[in-house]
């Protein structure tokens, strides 16, 4: 039995990188600074450790050469899940091009409402370290964040000391739209975030009162979808007054049709801020599921985020047409590959086209797939590099325990070899 | 193997080799000696008639690290004109401003360049910038780190702790960072944009810190001396793009007080307020400092004419130059109290008098320093343009007629505010040779690379001799890395994996004693996680570590 101390997470999108963990054998106890989030990822039990081939086990071998065999009559193969570490988009991407496969991150629809916006117009962002030394007041927009994030608060906004902040439990907190699930957000000395509560599909109108009031612009209706205009007019003004505000929300959470235009409205508001003479940032949620590792090792291999096919032989991005769901729905793939080494209970989504599936141990499926090889997780089985939410920060994870898994690198490369 | 190459006439300046018949010899990927005795060629290459130099070296390309993958993300319309396909030996990607990592490894060693420098490793988004340079093939690369707007170096600074201090702390990072060099962008600017403050001059106050960026200037030069680190500080000075910082510019070069210093894409920091437009050249003032400073190098950060991106760790002027953003968008990030990011896109346009004019400048500047090892060739890619232009870049340099062929198309206000059309000078290629090779490597501290006798790696690259010198170094017959034939007639053959450089100074392990209780308090990543191991970079099999010496 050993301990293992400063375990950086995947899980979290947070960058946790304080977690002790005791290992006996390849089972896994969170000893210290786990939370909802990270202790059920870490702890899962191996339960699968061989691979199979139309539901029966065999030598990785032999499901490495069924998985090629089935890749190499394909002409429009769709890689989802997309869940993994750097080495493992690495290996990824090289058999996309190679298959001229479709790769999409299964979380790209939430994170396509951040991309549109950005693509568009851009935005002034900030990451966790400024947030834990500068931010004097939080406005989260949408969002249960300690539902997202459970330990964000504990971490990066109620920590003892800040180098530009006297006293951190003076920060303020406001929610916009949807209110807490907790009370994470309520400071150490007790005060509690202020709520401006609102239906989520609602946003669009009170952002764009908002953002009328930060910029001065007269506003007629004392009321909008339920928040009296003189509450977004005293956050306007709190806006204004802060040093370093900072402006929250996950895309994803952002549930109704062109969401995509409240990320940029508030963009632009963030811009609107910081030409009045003060300092204001974005902070955009996201991390899961290697979502951000994802987008960023696609970026650098494609130009384009990871919802990009490779069909014709070079990168084409469309972060609509290249949805999974949409081309499993209407018959345009012909093969589905999921990968997803973080969680087990991911699965891939409903098909009748053959499917294999590079995943973390112990999934479970409705329908066998045609190729099934369970890989070991990032963070745990083997080293690697994860991108948490912020986007600048890769965390070296740590391997934890000797399963004996593949990481999923080697087996798509090996797949890549073996075509 | 034994490979020859026969006949070509050799610019090598690191060895005074000036248009020179030679042959070369290679062995196990490097320059040998012609063996003694009896020997079997396996394979000769007639170079009768043709140019051969060292592999070139780009001293200072953005090609690792967020921001360059900030800008991919925010133009798919630019990679859309550009798309690249995949082959039996090349990865698919995209060209254009801020090509994808395997096209920029192939369209570098096309162009016949070997190896290239990331100037602007933030510490804490190093490991990104060498896993985007861990997917660019063929090159050898390296970066240099940034500091001067990190919060533990102000602090050191604000609690007076002595040059030791810093120099352990420079040290410190640069191991765990894994550079070869040091930079500086917008001295403390970057921070100070943090507490809104929206420009600092070299003398002005950070308002946090009472720090100033000629204080910086001056411990991190002295460190990067004192250190022994052969690449002096590379400094992005203050007001970068603001109308009268050549005078900035020059108190820079008096401030440093004859430290070594490089100053980078100077064309950005050469600019006076003369003329109707209040915009003007100061590009002759800048080259009479530089031809009087022996312990200043530059490299020009030249501007052409079209679509790019610029991106920079000086979010302070980003931020400030983002109205010019074309197409209109643009991103700027603080980033963990370690640094900051600005991406704008830029269209350069030779009707517009500004452009056409900071094109004027960077040529002058070329052109009005006398001494080709302290002046580099660069676009600052993407910055001024895309690294694909050097070729044309190289022939306005060598073809003054070309030249000003190009100046009678710009601006007619701009052409009267460049003295461009009376300077004669037209490059030789023994001046490019040293520019982009030998220079470069004894700039940066390479053993071993930017020279072509015996005992160098064999980074070679073959040339026709063309009056055309665009088409000419647009497209080599041969291109060698460490002895492989990488390139024929400009297309990518074979590839391989190149090295990354790295120095490292020593520095007294206690430093970190200071840095875990900053890292535990302040920080949101313990200290053992945030350095960077040899591991990261070797484990898959392809990269690989070469520590080049010190200075003594």
């Amino acid at each position: 039995m050993i301990e293992i101390t400063e375990v950086p997470s995947p899980f979290c999108g947070i960058g946790t990188d304080d977690l002790t963990i005791r290992v006996e054998g390849v089972s896994l106890k969170v000893i210290d600074n786990g939370c909802a989030i990270n202790t059920p990822a870490f702890e899962q039990a191996i339960t699968d450790t061989s691979p199979r081939v139309n539901g029966k086990e065999v030598h990785l071998d032999i499901a490495i050469a069924a998985a090629a065999a089935l890749l190499k009559d394909t002409h429009l193969p769709v890689i989802g899940g997309c869940a993994t570490d750097v080495n493992g988009m690495r290996g990824l991407l090289a058999l996309a091009d190679r298959v001229g496969a479709v790769v999409d991150n299964m979380n790209f629809t939430g994170a396509r409402n951040n991309f549109l916006a950005l693509q568009d117009s851009g935005w002034m962002n900030t990451t966790l370290a400024e947030v834990k030394n500068r931010c004097d007041l939080l406005v989260v927009v949408g969002t249960d964040l300690e539902a997202f994030a459970p330990r964000f608060f504990e971490r990066y906004l109620w920590n003892e000391e800040a180098m530009f902040l006297d006293d951190t439990s003076a920060r303020e907190v406001i929610y916009l739209g949807k209110s807490p699930s907790g009370s994470a957000s309520t400071s150490p000395t007790g005060k509690q975030a202020q709520l401006l509560p609102c239906a989520t599909e609602d946003l669009p109108d009170v952002i764009a009162v908002l953002r009328a009031l930060v910029k001065g612009q007269p506003i007629i209706a004392t009321a909008v979808c339920g928040i009296a205009v003189a509450d977004l007019q005293a956050l306007a003004d709190k806006f204004k007054a802060a040093s370093y505000s900072v402006v929250t929300w996950a895309a994803a959470a952002l549930t109704y049709a062109q969401a995509e235009l409240t990320v940029q409205q508030l963009s632009e508001m963030i811009k609107d801020l910081n030409n009045q003479n003060t300092r204001c940032s974005g902070l955009p949620l996201a991390g899961k599921e290697g979502d951000q590792t994802a987008n960023q090792v696609c970026g650098w291999t494609t130009g384009y985020p990871a919802r990009t096919r490779f069909s014709a032989g070079f990168p084409e991005y469309d972060p609509f047409l290249n949805d999974t769901k949409l081309l499993l729905a209407n018959g345009e793939a012909d093969a589905l590959v999921w990968v997803q080494a973080f969680n087990s209970k991911s699965v891939p989504p409903e098909t009748t086209l053959p499917t294999i599936v590079i995943a973390r141990s112990g999934m479970v499926f409705t329908k066998e797939p045609e190729v099934f090889i369970p890989v070991g997780t990032p963070g745990i089985d083997h080293v690697g590099h994860a991108y948490r939410m912020d986007n600048v920060v890769a965390i070296r994870l740590k391997k934890l325990r000797e399963s004996g898994l593949p990481s999923t690198a080697e087996v798509l490369n090996a797949i890549e070899q073996a075509l | 193997m034994l490979i020859r190459l026969t006949g070509g006439t050799v610019y090598d300046p690191a060895s005074g080799i000036d248009g020179q018949q030679q042959d070369i010899y290679i062995q196990n990927g490097r320059i040998i000696d012609k063996p003694l005795g009896e020997f079997k060629v396996d394979q000769d290459y007639d170079l009768k008639g043709k140019v051969v130099m060292s592999g070139a070296i780009d001293m200072h390309t953005h090609i690792g690290g967020g921001k360059g993958n900030i800008a991919r993300t925010l133009l798919p319309e630019d990679h859309r004109q550009d798309p690249v396909h995949r082959s039996d030996i090349t990865r698919s990607g995209c060209g254009h401003a801020m090509p994808s990592t395997f096209v920029t490894g192939y369209r570098y060693a096309e162009m016949g360049y070997t190896a290239g420098f990331e100037p602007a490793l933030l510490p804490i988004n190093a490991r990104q910038a060498h896993m985007e340079m861990g997917d660019i093939p063929i090159l050898d690369k390296g970066g240099y780190v940034m500091l001067g707007s990190d919060d533990y170096l102000l602090r050191l600074l604000t609690a007076k702790k002595d040059q030791k201090a810093i120099n352990d702390y420079v040290a410190w990072t640069m191991h765990t960072a894994k550079a070869i060099g040091v930079k500086v962008v917008n001295p403390g600017g970057i921070n100070a944009f943090k507490f809104n403050q929206r420009k600092l001059d070299l003398d002005e106050q950070n308002a946090h810190y009472g720090v100033t960026p000629r204080d910086i200037l001056r411990v991190l030069a002295t460190a990067v001396k004192e250190l022994g680190v052969p690449h002096p500080l590379h400094v992005h000075g203050c007001n970068l793009g603001v109308p009268g910082n050549v005078q900035t510019t020059l108190d820079t070069i008096q401030g440093i007080g004859g430290l070594p210093m490089h100053l980078t894409h100077i064309q950005f920091h050469s600019y006076g307020t003369e003329g109707d437009f209040k915009f003007s050249s100061g590009a002759a003032q800048i080259a009479e400092a530089i031809n009087n400073n022996k312990n200043i190098t530059i490299d020009v950060g030249q501007i052409l004419f079209g679509q790019t991106v610029t991106a920079s760790g000086d979010n302070m002027r980003q931020h400030a130059n983002h109205k010019h953003a074309s197409p209109n968008k643009w991103v700027t990030m603080d980033i963990e109290c370690d640094a900051g990011c600005g991406v704008v896109p830029f269209k350069y346009k030779d009707q517009n008098f500004v452009n056409a004019l900071q094109w004027a400048i960077g040529l002058e500047t070329f052109l009005l320093v006398n001494d080709p090892w302290r002046i580099f060739l660069t676009t600052d890619h993407p910055n001024g343009a895309p690294f694909t232009s050097y070729p044309h870049l190289i022939r306005l340099l060598m073809d003054r007629s070309f030249r000003n062929d190009m100046l009678a198309t710009i601006h007619p206000e701009a052409q009267k505010m460049t003295t461009l059309a009376s300077i004669d000078r037209e490059y030789t290629l023994q001046e490019i040779a040293i520019m982009t090779r030998a220079g470069a490597a004894k700039l940066i501290g390479l053993k071993d690379r930017g020279g072509l006798s015996a005992g160098n790696f064999a980074d070679i690259t073959i040339y026709t001799d063309n009056t055309d010198r665009q088409k000419m170094f647009e497209k080599p017959d041969y291109v060698f890395k460490d002895g492989q034939l990488v390139v024929v007639n400009g297309k990518v053959v074979s590839t391989k994996w190149g090295t990354t450089h790295v120095v490292k100074p020593d520095f007294d392990p206690s430093v970190e004693k200071g840095l875990k209780d900053y890292f535990d308090r302040y920080l949101t990543m313990k200290l053992g996680n945030f350095k960077i191991s040899d591991d990261e970079i070797i484990e898959d099999g392809r990269g690989s570590i070469t520590v080049h010496p010190l200075s003594s």
